[in-house]
């Protein structure tokens, strides 16, 4: 072959290239165009032809899409994708896939979507994605093809699998085709076969698509199959929802110890009816809202540590007004057990307004660290992290509070002082000055709550009130001054609560967990465990 | 100039002599108007703000001249989430303060606990709250939502464009959720909804654990139909049942839930991210579109010096109630409470979605039906607009209150006139 000729063949392939580009990009304008124009019923349609022509920058669009990112600006009609980038967008063109510079909200105009078409997007992109090369995508889109049940993704689920070479994302496909297997009009044994599959995930998706086969199905011999399976299933997950109430058990439980730890120091331990304890819980979130804020304008990337860097904060905050509220007004107030109570009724009143000017009435936004978003599956449990990470925090508190008690001259002090004021008053203990620090330290405790608290609550000026009435349910409970009383005590509230709330409902679940301590409390007047000893006079 | 400045003078003198009307030792004093919202307690986080855009409407219109040649001055006073307490404040406005009229009060026991002194001394209550209905009184305009102007339109909106077949009504256990749930119950069964079919749950106020809540609404979902979720759930209580779905994956598209307490305002203090698409029924929303609602949010936004401050539903009824009020002194020629009440039938002001709202016969107004599904950045898009709706006081989906009827014209001049046997008074209030 003379060069002359190469250079022929090679300049007609380049331009025949050239030229299906240019034919397959005003397919996809015209596509695009439908999907930006007219009402959802419009778009849906567009979405569903936009899918079907198998256009590589189809999947990308729709993921654009359904996210809210896809845009039309305002003064050339041009279809952009705009990912966000500070205050500005950061755009591309969505046809060619080209960076178009940057532009705010206002010169661009938001193709909306609603509920129904974030459904068919995701379906449409789960056809489309079932060749991804990343392994999460593939089996993220056989997971949606699997709730979707549509008999229309058969054939691409067939080609997807003829070519899956990982075992576990080839077992979701075969899931996925099964259960669109169930939608289609198939023959009733491959039907019966897909039953079988789908039984086999024992979870509360494969009951849905068992349930909606058992009601639909015209043939008997798949109808009972299907009923069959479903009643299966129900069995598993019946005792797997034992499991999941003892673990929202453990994980109010927990929550509820770390708000009644404080106090079971302050009341438990020195006697003083704190009505302020709240309060001091509510401290401790805002300090961590703060410590979120700071890091938000100054140092974004110690975002994931902000709850880190807030516990000491919160601890010394509220230990601090602790001090300042013991050595201020109750220490004139000791052994008046009424006055006691109103006065820090009061001041809890006075502290919530305070917030409430310096902060403002409304919601406190406190973000979740990347290590506290989301949930894993273990078997059918649903566990959330930031469940999770407040158990293990309320445990290590626990704990550290213990070896404070038990190992440091602190607590040495403190327990001396709890059971013989006078006669440690005579070995030279300073009894004054460990009231203050026995005082701060269970306000510093009820701190670190907040700091977990602003997790699972709101941050608002209320936080604390909710929490006082429940913290003294519990250190009553389990027993004056003892503080594994404490624990136990909140444990059982805690599992006992979630036990009854499917069956009596929140409201009355609550009532009776309150009618049972009443009675327990005629039983044993000193809770679960009664301290041998005096608290302060 | 001097001209100019003359005309003015003259015009101003045209305009008290016009005002003397009444009394002429009233002339120049201003025109007290109550504002009756907590600026403390549970409440504070929703009812500051209607404090304050109240405020900025009295301002507003005071640098327009005020009404009747006469400035308005308002009487702020703090009922502290306390409702009792409303009570006895607004005896003290009414009686002590002699205010022309009072805007206030949100949750639906506040307003119970204020109608018997209204009634008493004759006052004029502003209530901007969505609201379950079975009410009318003389003394009262209800410029919130009655249930058949946002509940049974965003029923009717799951069904028609989710296909929703199985409903979870979840409501904070008081009376407002309790009457709305009965309502859609009642409803639903009309349209066909099986009684399995509907799961019914009430939660303390301020609950914060909803752990086994949305676990049960997950289960619930999980039969095989679509199955959305009604949200009275008013308050506190929202942000933590909202981060519990984030937190357990439940997305907008296989659970749709549908809020009638939950706006702008309380989407503040949450990340939306994780709710994309979640529902909710309004009869405005900051995000609508229009020169009217553009102009309110600049005026807000500068009134009170936070570019980010949002604005919502009540604020919107609390404007409208406003400017129907100055319509009807303008129209009575007098701030008498008899006089008022019967001029404000009929009074049409623009609203901040683009229409006109008018204050009809019964004391409820006309809106059109909203239904917004959140965003990203925390404000709703408009997914479903209604033509204007006239709120229905007596829901005619409840057997009490189907032949009820409430029309506070002359002679008929009724709050619950039975239209079966032809009396005022049938059940109700």
């Amino acid at each position: 072959m003379s060069p002359k000729r190469i250079l022929a063949v090679l300049l007609s392939v380049l331009a025949s290239a050239a030229l299906a580009g240019a034919a397959l990009a005003a397919d996809l304008a015209g596509l695009i165009a439908n999907l930006t124009a007219g009402g959802f019923g419009e778009r849906e349609t567009a979405i569903t032809a936009l899918a079907a022509s198998g256009e590589q920058r189809a999947a990308p669009i729709l993921e654009a899409l359904a996210s809210g990112q896809l845009y039309v600006r305002k003064s050339d009609n041009l279809v952009l994708i705009g990912k966000p980038d500070g205050n500005q967008l950061s755009l591309t063109e969505a046809i060619s896939g080209k960076t178009a510079g940057s532009g705010t909200e206002a010169e661009l105009d938001r193709v909306r979507v609603n509920n129904r078409l974030r459904g068919v997007i995701e379906a449409a992109v789960g056809s489309l994605t079932l060749m991804s090369p990343d392994a999460r995508v593939r089996r993220g889109a056989a997971e949606a093809l699997f709730k979707r049940r549509d008999a229309a993704s058969l054939a691409a689920l067939d080609v997807a699998l003829a070519a899956e070479k990982d075992p576990r994302i080839k077992r979701a496909m075969s899931e996925a085709r099964a259960a669109s297997v169930l939608a289609s009009d198939a023959p009733t044994a491959q039907k019966l076969e897909a039953i079988a599959l789908v039984r086999e995930r024992a979870d509360r998706d494969s009951l849905g698509v068992l349930d909606a086969t058992a009601n639909s199905a015209t043939d008997p011999e798949v109808k009972a199959a299907a009923a069959a399976g479903a009643n299966a299933t129900r069995q598993t997950l019946a005792a797997w929802e034992a499991a999941q109430n003892v673990w929202y058990g453990i994980s109010l439980g927990s929550v509820l110890l770390l708000a009644a730890i404080g106090l079971a120091i302050t009341f438990g331990t020195m006697g003083v009816i704190n009505m302020a304890h709240g309060e001091m819980v509510m401290l401790g979130a805002y300090t961590t809202f703060v410590v979120q804020e700071i890091i938000r304008t100054s140092a974004p990337h110690l975002f994931d540590a902000s709850l880190l860097i807030a516990l000491p904060l919160a601890f010394v905050v509220a230990g601090g007004i602790g001090i300042l509220i013991e050595r201020g007004i109750i220490r004139f107030l000791y052994g008046r057990p009424l006055d006691t109570l109103l006065a820090t009724w009061g001041l809890s009143l006075v502290l919530q307004q305070a917030v409430r000017s310096i902060f403002g009435s409304s919601n406190r936004e406190v973000g979740a660290p990347s290590w506290m978003s989301g949930a894993f599956q273990l078997g059918q449990l649903n566990i959330t992290y930031g469940r999770l990470w407040i158990v293990v925090f309320s445990l290590i508190v626990f704990v550290t509070l213990i070896l404070v008690l038990r190992k440091t001259p602190l607590g040495l002090y403190m327990r001396a002082v709890t059971q013989n004021r006078p006669m440690a008053s005579a070995m030279g203990i300073r009894t004054p000055r460990v009231d203050a620090l026995t005082f701060g330290l269970g306000s510093g405790i009820a701190g670190l709550a907040g700091v977990a608290l602003s997790q699972i609550d709101n941050v608002s000026p209320n936080l604390g009130q909710g929490y006082i009435i429940d913290s003294f349910m519990v250190v009553v409970f389990g027993g004056v001054g003892n503080l594994f009383g404490t624990l136990i005590g909140a444990l059982t509230l805690g599992v006992v609560n979630k036990f009854l709330e499917p069956y009596a409902g929140a409201v009355l679940g609550k009532i009776l967990v309150l009618v049972f301590i009443i009675l327990f409390i005629q039983r044993r007047p000193r809770g679960l465990f009664a301290l041998k000893g005096r608290s302060v006079e | 100039m001097k001209f100019g400045s003359m005309m003015r003078t003259g015009m101003v003198a045209a305009g008290l002599l016009a005002g003397a009307a009444g009394s002429a030792f009233a002339q120049g004093a201003p025109i007290k108007v109550g504002i009756l919202h907590s600026l403390s307690g549970t409440m504070a986080i929703s009812e500051t703000t209607l404090k304050d855009v109240m405020l900025m409407l009295i301002e507003e219109q005071n640098k327009k001249g005020g009404v009747l040649g006469r400035k308005l001055e308002a009487v702020v006073v703090d009922p502290a989430s306390n409702w009792p307490l409303f009570a006895e404040k607004a005896r003290e406005l009414l009686q002590k303060d002699k205010v022309a009229a009072v805007f206030g009060c949100w949750t639906s026991v506040s307003r119970k606990s204020v109608l018997p002194v209204f009634e008493e001394l004759n006052g004029i209550l502003f209530y901007p709250v969505q609201y379950e209905g079975e009410e009318s009184s003389r003394n009262v305009f209800y410029t919130g939502a009655a249930p058949n102007q946002q509940a049974i339109p965003a029923v009717d909106y799951l069904m028609a464009n989710e296909k929703v077949q199985r409903w979870v009504l979840a409501g904070t256990d008081y009376v407002y959720p309790r009457t709305t749930n009965k309502i859609l119950e009642a409803y639903l069964k009309l349209k066909g909804v099986k009684q399995e079919d509907i799961l019914i749950n009430y939660t303390p106020f301020g609950h914060s654990d909803w752990q086994s809540i949305v676990a049960d609404i997950k289960k619930f979902g999980s039969a095989g139909n679509k199955t959305a979720v009604v949200s009275t759930i008013n308050g506190d209580a929202n942000v933590p049942f909202y981060k519990e779905l984030g937190n357990q994956g439940i997305k907008a598209k296989d659970i749709p839930v549908v809020a009638f307490s939950v706006g702008e305002e309380e989407l503040a203090g949450i990340d939306t991210k994780p709710l994309i698409g979640h529902l909710a029924a309004w009869n405005y929303f900051q995000s609508v579109k229009n020169p009217t609602n553009e102009a309110f949010i600049k005026t807000w936004q500068t009134y009170t010096k936070n570019p980010k401050r949002v604005t919502n539903d009540p604020m919107e009824a609390h404007v409208i109630g406003f400017n129907m009020w100055i319509e009807a002194v303008k129209k009575a020629g007098t701030t008498d409470a008899d006089a008022v009440i019967d001029a404000m039938i009929g009074i049409a002001v623009p609203n901040l979605t683009g229409g006109l709202s008018a204050m009809m016969p019964n004391h409820h107004i006309t809106k059109p039906v909203l239904i917004g599904e959140i965003q990203g950045n925390g404000q709703f898009d408009v997914v479903s607009s209604t033509a204007l709706v006239l709120g229905d006081e007596w829901s005619d989906y409840l057997p009490d209150s189907k032949d009820l009827i409430s029309d506070w014209r002359k002679p008929m001049s009724c709050g619950n006139f039975n239209v079966v046997t032809g009396k005022c008074g049938g059940k109700g209030k």
